[in-house]
């Protein structure tokens, strides 16, 4: 009975977290909707359960998303989940194998080595004790990578890691402990009962060496137990709680449950799924701040959020889009601004249509693109030379298309401005709306509800003209980069028909990086806070990486970029239309309208 | 008899002129080297000068004659490299030839803003857009080309701070001698095309120089200009192949837009390029403007932070013609009062 | 209104006291975003303005108001306005106008003056 004491705080400790998680559960689905109750129900049984389970074994223990940031780093991830993982699970087979057909409580197989140490052989008895030595060695060396990632953090591929508070570091250091502290206390007891195999053998010898192990070995059994315990109980204080609830988090996931508008149970767990890995600190692209990632969700979790964490954001996706968890941090970036804006202040009853034109392309420049021109023409006369009947609906300067304002939290003036918007395109009986601003794009795909209208990209649209042989175009020997933007790229899964296109006038020497991990030129509507000087250096800092290639255009498809970038670009910068009607195989009978010609030999045309 | 001490003048326009006729006046050996074809730099372009609308050939022929056989002026030659030696720069040419200095004059000048860079205003994409530089040739007759019909009727537009002023463009400075200019090329345009009207669009009217507010006198009471307070924030393209530009009437307080038949820019002043170069060769001061930094703005506004190396004219920032000329005669007292002490 | 020694006013003055306008909102504007101070009235930003193309919104003149202590009128204003942005790319100063708006709709909304 005495040997089982010091099992007790492990048991406590078990008992606590396990308790927690419970009532923590039921308080999530008290707190759902009947749909959500409903899409719950519907998934237990069916094969998006086996599809969680899946995702849970290739990220919660294997931690495939991290060895994509780097190797390193996702070895030691996993070291300590998938080990862990192995050895509860080792340990278990090992105990039933000795006692089969018996009931074990879970502290059995934790504790076997000593619960266990006077016994003879059982089935398999060398080969359990290898396995257990082997997994224990594998985890070590993940907490050997752990230690060593808090001082030399760019070895394993990061450049910063989060900076903890103290309760972090309670639960970090008996962390740290447990599986060194497994190693000793087996150890003196392989030295004393012999039951140990090479790796806890050799530990008990060293440990024998510098003290008797029959005084230390209770002790360490203790430590051991004790570890473990605190650091259950730590669990709902510190960043592991994200063990148990990323897996909740998965598989609610899989049920279909999405971050919407507003915080719920499901964001919930999100923010207790962050383990505060820090991988989203070297994506960020801002100066020096507290409004990273980790730390805006460790704001909300502590109700310590500051407003400048979640309003001096570029809300460029890239944290998002690395995220190993998948949380979805930008949402909940939007969800935090719409709870602090000044919302419903606007009133737009001045606006008032004009004549309504009907049409079956209409084409919306945007905002932004009024204040590059050249855009405009550009597309305006590839239009023309494919012969494309289209309504310029904002020519005279147009209506914004309420994105800005959404961006800021303020969803119901956005929503205004979207109703006008929405009613002159819908009662021109369009049937596709082609836009040169990723920006509005994203608006009119996600909140202007345009159904039966197809909404294209200026770029997707004039692939599909050269395509159906509307336009031809001539390829030359110029070196290009292609910057994704970011609400195009991340924000709409725009990759490939920009690049598809250049590739058809120029050589696209692809910048890394590029794609999902491009960068945010900084120029950036979500961002109120960063003064001018401040957005410089972040396009500086971008255009270094982008322009390493050292291409003779930068080729981007968003206004604000184009803007952004020329301002500081040593090689000069020009949207995909421009490019392409520098490029276009003219018709004989059409008029010529050149743009880039050489001053002196051009004659001024009355 | 001691040996003649040398100077190298770097840029053969009006400062450059200027400074080596009287150098050499005084006794030294001038060596000027201008990377053009040609002497006279960007007067040589212009049409008319302010504020007399003297024609710009009355200065630059004396200038030229000035220096006519006294001064080595090797032209279409650049500077490859300069280095110090025993007190003394030695300078490598584009030619292969070297040139052995005791002072070095940097008169380099200025280049003018790439207006394409202000994309919002249309220069290089729509035809009607061009600036006061290229409305200098169209009046001096060298481009040979017309600009608008004498006899039509219509709007002309001037549009002041293009580049300057600017910190969108990087270029927070005031490029000075622009607003003068456009009053000077609002009459002359009056005066060529009757039948059209004129208007400048302006920030702020700098008439600093002496009878600059007299032309501005002129060019509203004679020639009936109109002047409108309010910066042009964009250009666009008519269906008749106009001009739109709207801006905001700042002295009524209204937004407005006007269609015009040719919109002309008042580019400013950036660093000449060929200074950028000197600059890093030589690693010498710059001010956060990035023209180069004199010593001391007022006592020794020639000296370069370089013992041995002047500075003169538009190099240390925009300046008239007259200024720089004037410049131009205190440098060859300054150069001429250094090499005296270093005997 | 000058009160003349006979105790009632002739005619009222026309000209406005800038000693007795209230300067609170201008100073707490400048307190968020020091670039407010910059403004040099180039009319820029009223220029590329995209409700000033519908209604007779001046940003502007909006903020010119509140320099000069004239702080009516400013929430009804500023409700026109659609958060483009076209203001904050092309003002010559580098004036973070949208940061001005956002400060602005905070201190309004904090007195109330938004009634809808």
């Amino acid at each position: 009975m005495h040997t089982e004491l010091f099992t007790l705080p492990f048991r406590a400790g078990l008992t606590f977290i396990l308790l927690y998680l419970f009532v923590l559960l039921i308080r999530w689905l008290i707190r759902m909707s009947p749909e959500d109750i409903r899409k719950i129900t519907a998934g237990f049984l069916s094969s998006k359960s086996i599809s969680a389970i899946r995702e849970i074994f290739s990220e919660s223990l294997l931690h495939r998303k991290i060895f994509k940031v780097n190797p390193v780093l996702g070895y030691m991830h996993m070291s300590l989940a998938f080990g862990w993982f192995l050895l509860i699970v080792t340990g278990s087979i090992q105990s039933i194998s000795y006692k089969s057909g018996e009931f074990h409580l879970p502290y059995y197989s934790i504790f076997f080595n000593k619960l266990e140490s006077t016994t003879g052989t059982y089935p398999l008895k060398g080969f359990f004790e290898f396995a257990m030595d082997l997994i224990l060695l594998f985890i070590l060396s993940g907490v050997f990578l752990a230690f060593y990632k808090r001082f030399h953090s760019s070895k394993l591929g990061m450049k910063k890691t989060t900076h903890l508070k103290i309760k972090d570091k309670i639960a970090l250091i008996s962390l740290w402990l447990i599986f060194p502290l497994r190693l000793l206390a087996e150890g003196a007891t392989s030295v004393i009962y012999h039951n140990g195999s090479f790796l806890t053998e050799s530990a008990g010898n060293v440990l024998g060496s510098v003290i008797s192990p029959e005084i230390i070995e209770m002790p360490l059994w203790w430590a051991y137990s004790i570890s473990l315990g605190v650091f259950f109980t730590s669990l709902p204080f510190s960043r592991y709680m994200h063990i148990p609830v990323e897996m909740i988090l998965i598989f609610f996931r899989n049920y279909g449950f999405r971050t919407c508008d507003k915080y719920g149970p499901f964001t919930n767990m999100e923010i207790l799924s962050c383990s505060r890995c820090g991988i989203c600190i070297d994506k960020c692209q801002m100066p020096e701040s507290e409004s990273r990632a980790v730390y805006f969700i460790r704001g909300i979790r502590d109700n310590q959020l500051n407003d400048l964490q979640f309003e001096n954001c570029m809300m460029c996706g890239r944290c998002t889009e690395i995220c190993p968890v998948g949380i979805d941090i930008n949402e909940m970036r939007m969800i935090s601004r719409k709870n602090s804006a000044t919302d419903n202040i606007g009133n737009y009853d001045y606006l008032h249509h004009g004549k309504m034109t009907r049409t079956d392309v209409i084409f919306f420049a945007g905002c932004m693109t009024h204040l590059s021109p050249s855009i405009i023409s550009s597309i305006r006369g590839i239009f023309s030379i494919a012969g494309i009947n289209y309504h310029f609906m904002d020519k005279d300067g147009g209506v914004c298309c309420g994105r800005p304002l959404k961006l800021a939290g303020r969803h119901k003036d956005a929503a205004k401005l979207v109703k006008f918007n929405r009613e002159e395109i819908i009662n021109s009986g369009a049937r596709t709306l082609v836009t040169s601003c990723p920006i509005c794009m994203k608006t009119f795909i996600e909140d202007y509800e345009l159904k039966n209208i197809r909404i294209l990209h200026h770029s997707q649209y004039i692939l599909e003209l050269w395509k159906d042989n509307r336009i031809h175009l001539s390829k030359q020997l110029m070196t290009l980069a292609y910057h994704d933007p970011c609400e195009l790229g991340r924000g709409l899964s725009v990759y490939s028909e920009p690049a598809e296109l250049l590739r058809r006038i120029g050589i696209l020497k692809t910048s890394y990086p590029h794609g999902k991990d491009s960068l945010c030129c900084g120029g950036s509507l979500a961002n109120t806070t960063l003064s001018l000087k401040e957005k410089d250096q972040i396009t500086v800092e971008a255009l270094q990486q982008i322009l390493v290639n050292n291409p003779q255009y930068l080729a981007t498809s968003c206004p604000l970029c184009k803007k952004t970038f020329s301002k500081l670009s040593p090689v000069p910068v020009k949207d995909i239309a421009e490019l392409i009607f520098l490029n276009i195989i003219h018709d004989k009978n059409q008029k010529r309208r050149k743009i880039f010609t050489e001053r002196k030999q051009e004659s001024v045309i009355f | 008899m001691p040996q003649r001490k040398t100077i190298l003048v770097i840029g053969g326009g009006v400062t450059g002129m200027e400074a080596s006729a009287r150098l050499a006046e005084m006794g030294y050996r001038v060596t000027l080297v201008e990377r053009q074809g040609r002497l006279g730099g960007h007067v040589d372009n212009w049409d008319f000068l302010f504020p007399d609308r003297k024609p710009a050939a009355n200065i630059l022929n004396p200038l030229k004659d000035a220096i006519n056989y006294k001064v080595d002026v090797k032209l279409s030659t650049e500077i490859t490299t300069i280095k110090k030696l025993n007190g003394q720069f030695i300078s490598s040419l584009s030619t292969g030839d070297f040139v052995k200095t005791d002072v070095i004059l940097l008169a380099t000048g200025f280049d003018l803003f790439d207006a394409r860079k202000k994309e919002e205003y249309g220069y290089g994409i729509y035809d009607k857009v061009i600036t006061a530089a290229e409305l200098e040739e169209y009046f001096s007759g060298k481009n040979g080309y017309k600009l608008l019909n004498k006899d039509g009727r219509g709007k002309i537009g001037i549009l002041h701070c293009v580049g300057s002023r600017d910190e969108k463009v990087g270029n927070e400075y005031c490029s000075k001698v622009c607003c003068v200019t456009g009053v000077k090329q609002s009459m002359k345009l009056r005066e060529y095309y009757p039948g059209y009207e004129v208007f400048c669009f302006y920030m702020d009217l700098r008439m600093f120089g002496r009878y600059f507010e007299d032309l501005y006198r002129e060019a509203q009471e004679k020639w009936g200009v109109q002047f409108i307070r309010g910066r042009v924030s964009e250009a666009s393209e008519t269906h008749d192949n106009k001009i739109s530009v709207r801006f905001e009437d700042t002295l009524s307080g209204k937004p407005m837009k006007i269609s015009l038949d040719l919109v002309i820019l008042l580019t400013g002043f950036v660093p000449a390029s060929g200074s950028t170069y000197l600059k890093e060769m030589l690693s010498l001061d710059i001010g956060k403007d990035r023209f180069f930094k004199p010593v001391d703005e007022h006592l020794k506004r020639n000296h370069s932070s370089r013992e041995g190396i002047f500075l003169a004219g538009a190099c240390t920032g925009p300046k008239s013609i007259a200024e720089s000329i004037t410049e131009a005669r205190a440098v060859s007292l300054e150069i001429s009062s250094f090499l005296n002490k270093s005997e | 209104m000058r009160n003349n020694k006979f105790g009632f006013t002739i005619h009222s003055d026309n000209q406005i006291n800038l000693d007795e306008r209230d300067f609170n909102l201008y100073h707490k504007i400048i307190s968020g975003e020091a670039g407010f101070m910059s403004c040099i009235s180039c009319g820029s930003c009223t220029a590329s303005c995209t409700a000033a193309a519908y209604t007779d919104f001046n940003y502007r003149q909006l903020c010119h108001n509140i320099r000069r202590g004239q702080n009516d009128a400013v929430a009804k204003e500023l409700s026109k306005c659609m958060f483009c942005g076209k203001c904050s790319l092309i003002c010559p100063r580098g004036i973070n106008t949208r940061k001005i708006i956002n400060l602005l709709h905070k201190e309004l909304s904090k007195t109330g003056q938004y009634a809808y």
